[in-house]
């Protein structure tokens, strides 16, 4: 392992669906030799591109979108980090995002800047992720790469600048102009492998100054030397331009574009350059930890290898040799035969073999240093799980872990599968931990959960793909809550006497909506009236309530308890009693409290041709949905709206139907809000019915 | 009680009528000023004032996207809730979104029978009808009138009023009415016309033209930290 921190990339690829990742990430294997031969991504749409890749991979044996891959370029160490394009899987994202120091957003040169570039962008921006553009696929017909470059800037906000200029255009694609150099890139040999540097075509010089001069004025903006160049009518040298665009790219206020066709071998190698020149190495960028004894307050990072282990363990994969645990190392180094502590855990362990993976084969190495990935085998963790020297209590991702919105049940076909599904489900469950299985105590059925649709399909097929686990489904179920709407009092004794020791204990007090957590607990009784060792026996029974709502046995949240007054008997109470009395006194409260129930809401985009506009706003309507807007683009428009889940299941089938198979859409959680009065008359009438039937 | 407290409290009731008021189905109100001095601010408290009293606004833009007319809302609501310490916040903020539409258009792209192929779905589907219309960044160009015509004809024939905001210029100088150029060749198809002026650190918020000019009304004032209508 080279030494040099500053010649380190840790790098990461996002992308709209179909704008090219696959193909480009796969040229940039070939050209810096971890592949030596290129295929065809073909025939993929929407979803199954994701699916046809994973195909494509196993045919292959090659690991492209594995979870790092290492590659070389003019001397730099370049690491690849997959990133997970679909909304769904909020965490995998979050944390991929934590590992990467930058990124090249890849755009489609036709579609331009589409829904999920949109919610790709706002991630990277959430994270302060600096990167850098590539329009990809000039070589297709309708390609406009300076209207993409224009939408980076209207739609995204970017102070976007082109870097280069296309030579020809659509089937008429050539190469690149580049814009410092001011030289024309041509790319030879069957692969593109052989980059032509000329002249610049006469007829495009005009174009080539104008964007030239535009670029310096940007880039000025970022370096005095650079300014006072122009001032004083020199020629500004080219480095002092990079430098300068490097500066805006660090400081996310400036996003260099360049151009070209993956799938036609043009543009790449430029990307590469670009990458080591212009994307920030782990020293550039200043991470942060949370000092989980200090109230989550943030902890900056050094990147030293002598400080004490911080790390990320960002992913771990099944590989027939155990698991394979990702790495990311922040501060301090990781060395084989260490001992390092999970501090989700808290357990101590023993580092084994560390490895680091190149695209088709893994190499051990003695240590992982700050700023560089690599993998450990043999360690039991979860994906997410910080790793620390011991005596730190810091963490690198957020403990909050959303709760899961949809749930459904799985039926495996047969005992084969049964076994299958279970080792399945042990292994996602620790991949993610947004994704949940459990066995329903009344029905013994294995209910699997997750934050959409399309997350749990995604992982069935991964059953049914990676563990040959058949399995048949049952309709999805959205995760509604109960919680209250105003204040209520109570005021429950409960008392038993059988014979032998009694129960007594007397709970009074209030309870009222609380908006920013789920459950609060309050203690207002004075002067003893029920002795503080039963305090928390109270507590306890409040809380084992909220498991199940007494409305619609949907988990209760959002609820305030005080208790300001009870009594106690000498000999009779004990916390059993006080358990049995705050559940009475809850009982007794809650109806009173106007409970109602909520249900998920989630943000969808819809994009769609405009002709098909009204149709998708009247499908979104059925589906009672709240519109936020529409935003026309010409021949496309974006629409908007707020729809409670559980009107979401099949819609992208109607909206295939809709639109001829030409919009797409994207769902993230939003919100929960209260369902309205009709709806939960029909929940209430269902699960009675349910009721009966279970009965 | 909330609503009817902002609504009591809001300072536009000093335009000499309220806002809701001063326009009826067909009419036309502008808000001038240069670029930066709060045109958008002010449409959207116009907006708000509408949305809570339950009526539909129609927010067109051509010059930001969806999201970002919606920050502007929640950022003018939020400064709206703060100004009167308001605790409800988040159930106003439901009970008004229904209400509000957001459409937008590239500038270059628009055209009023596209808007009205748009409307007509919306309104036929019973998707969102809309009782007052606003539109921010129409380009007051020398074409303006064509279709300011025909946006009053749908004006009137889906009984909205609509507000427009007019970008004037630093260098131009006003007609002999004091009026900005840009309002000259279109005066007669506004009812109202209310500009912003920048006077040192404050923005003066004078009519024009229309039904609130009465000179016993003192000129209002827009707080240039929050953008908001100083209370008097």
């Amino acid at each position: 392992m080279k030494k040099d921190i500053q010649k380190v990339r840790n790098i990461g690829i996002s992308a709209h669906i179909d704008s090219g990742k696959t193909t480009l990430t796969e040229r940039i294997l070939f050209y810096t030799h971890r592949i030596h031969a290129m295929h065809d991504v073909k025939g993929k749409d929407g979803v199954g591109a994701t699916m046809d890749s994973m195909e494509l991979e196993k045919e292959r044996g090659i690991t492209i979108a594995s979870a790092a891959t290492f590659c070389e370029w003019r001397n730099h160490e370049i690491n690849i980090i997959d990133t997970p394009g679909h909304v769904d899987f909020t965490i995998e994202v979050e944390r991929s995002l934590r590992v990467l120091d930058g990124a090249i957003l890849v755009l489609c040169a036709v579609g331009g800047v589409q829904s999920q570039s949109i919610t790709v962008d706002q991630q990277m921006k959430r994270y302060k992720v600096p990167c850098i553009a590539f329009i990809n696929k000039c070589d297709r017909s309708g390609a406009n790469p300076l209207r993409v470059v224009d939408q980076l800037r209207e739609k995204l906000g970017h102070q976007a600048i082109a870097m280069q200029l296309p030579i020809g255009l659509e089937a008429d694609f050539a190469g690149v102009v580049d814009l410092i150099a001011m030289k024309a890139v041509y790319f030879d040999g069957d692969n593109g492998e052989r980059v032509r540097v000329e002249n610049i075509p006469q007829q495009l010089m005009p174009a080539a100054l104008s964007k030239r001069d535009e670029l310096i004025d940007a880039a000025s903006m970022f370096s005095d030397e650079l300014t006072e160049a122009i001032l004083e009518g020199q020629h500004a040298p080219d480095e002092l331009i990079l430098k300068a665009v490097r500066q805006g790219v660090l400081t996310r206020q400036l996003t260099p574009v360049f151009m070209g066709s993956a799938y036609k071998n043009k543009g790449v190698q430029p990307l590469l350059d670009a990458i080591t020149d212009l994307l920030p190495c782990p020293l550039d960028i200043e991470n942060y930890a949370m000092d989980m004894d200090n109230d989550q307050r943030p902890f900056v990072l050094v990147n030293d290898a002598s400080m004490p282990l911080v790390a990320l363990a960002f992913k771990i994969e099944e590989g027939s040799y155990g698991q394979l645990t990702y790495i990311r190392v922040y501060q301090g180094s990781l060395k084989k035969g260490d001992s390092i502590v999970n501090v989700r855990t808290g357990k101590k362990v023993n580092v084994g073999r560390v490895i680091r993976m190149h695209a088709d084969q893994m190499e051990d190495i003695d240590r992982i240093a700050a700023g560089y990935i690599g993998a450990l085998f043999g360690i039991e963790c979860a994906s997410g799980d910080t790793f620390v020297s011991s005596g730190l209590s810091l963490t690198l991702t957020s403990m909050h872990i959303p709760e899961p919105v949809i749930s459904l049940a799985i039926f495996p076909a047969n005992n084969k599968s049964q076994i299958n599904v279970s080792k399945a489900l042990a292994r996602f469950t620790k991949e993610d931990p947004t994704f949940k299985a459990h066995v329903n105590d009344e029905t013994g059925d294995t209910i699997i959960s997750g934050m959409g649709e399309l997350h749990l399909e995604v992982y069935l097929e991964r059953m049914r793909r990676e563990y040959q686990a058949e399995v048949s489904t049952s309709i999805p179920r959205v995760a509604y809550r109960e919680t209250i709407t105003q204040r209520a009092e109570f005021n429950h004794t409960h008392k038993k006497q059988t014979g032998g020791a009694g129960q007594f204990g007397r709970v009074a007090g209030y309870m009222e909506p609380a908006e920013d957590s789920d459950f609060v607990f309050e203690n207002k009784v004075v002067g003893g009236a029920i002795p503080t060792q039963f305090i928390s026996a109270c507590e306890k029974g409040f809380k084992a309530c909220l498991a199940k709502g007494p409305k619609m046995e949907f988990p209760v949240t959002g609820i305030k308890i005080v208790i300001n007054d009870g009594a106690s008997h000498a000999v009779d109470s004990s916390d059993m009693a006080f358990q049995a009395a705050a559940r009475g006194a809850f009982l007794q409260g809650y109806p009173k409290a106007k409970p109602v129930i909520q249900e998920p809401i989630m943000k969808v985009v819809v994009e769609t041709p405009t002709e098909f506009q009204g149709a998708v706003m009247g499908s979104l309507n059925q589906r009672r949905a709240m519109i936020v807007g529409c935003q026309d683009e010409g021949l496309f428009c974006a629409i908007e709206a707020q729809v409670p889940l559980a009107e979401m299941f099949g819609y992208s089938t109607v909206l295939r139907s809709l639109t001829q198979g030409q919009a797409q859409f994207t769902m993230e959680f939003f919100t929960y809000k209260q369902v309205p009065q009709s709806i939960a008359a029909e929940l209430i009438k269902k699960a009675a019915e349910e009721k009966k039937h279970v009965a | 009680m909330l609503k009817h407290d902002l609504m009591m409290r809001n300072p536009l009731r000093l335009m000499g009528q309220e806002a809701e008021e001063m326009l009826t189905a067909g009419e036309f109100g502008a808000l001038l000023a240069r670029a930066g001095v709060g045109k958008t601010a002010l449409l959207v408290q116009l907006s708000l004032n509408s949305l809570l009293r339950g009526k539909n606004v129609l927010h067109i833009s051509l010059r930001d996207p969806v999201h970002k007319v919606s920050v502007w809302y929640k950022e003018v609501f939020n400064r709206i809730a703060h100004q009167y310490a308001i605790q409800q916040m988040d159930q106003l903020w439901d009970f008004i979104l229904p209400h509000r539409f957001i459409m937008t258009f590239r500038v270059e792209g628009f055209t009023v029978p596209k808007l009205e192929e748009r409307l007509t779905d919306l309104i036929e589907q019973e998707i969102f009808i809309p009782q007052m219309m606003l539109i921010d960044g129409l380009p007051f160009d020398d074409s303006v009138r064509d279709s300011l015509l025909e946006l009053k004809a749908l004006a009137k024939k889906y009984a909205m009023h609509a507000w427009f905001t007019v970008r004037t210029h630093r260098h131009e100088i006003p007609d002999h009415d004091g009026r900005p150029l840009q309002l000259t060749q279109v005066a007669d198809l506004f009812e109202v016309a209310i500009q912003l002026v920048p006077v040192g650190k404050q923005v003066h918020v004078k009519a024009l033209k229309g039904k609130g000019t009465a000179s016993d009304h003192p000129d209002l004032v827009l707080d240039p930290a929050t953008m908001l209508i100083e209370n008097p």
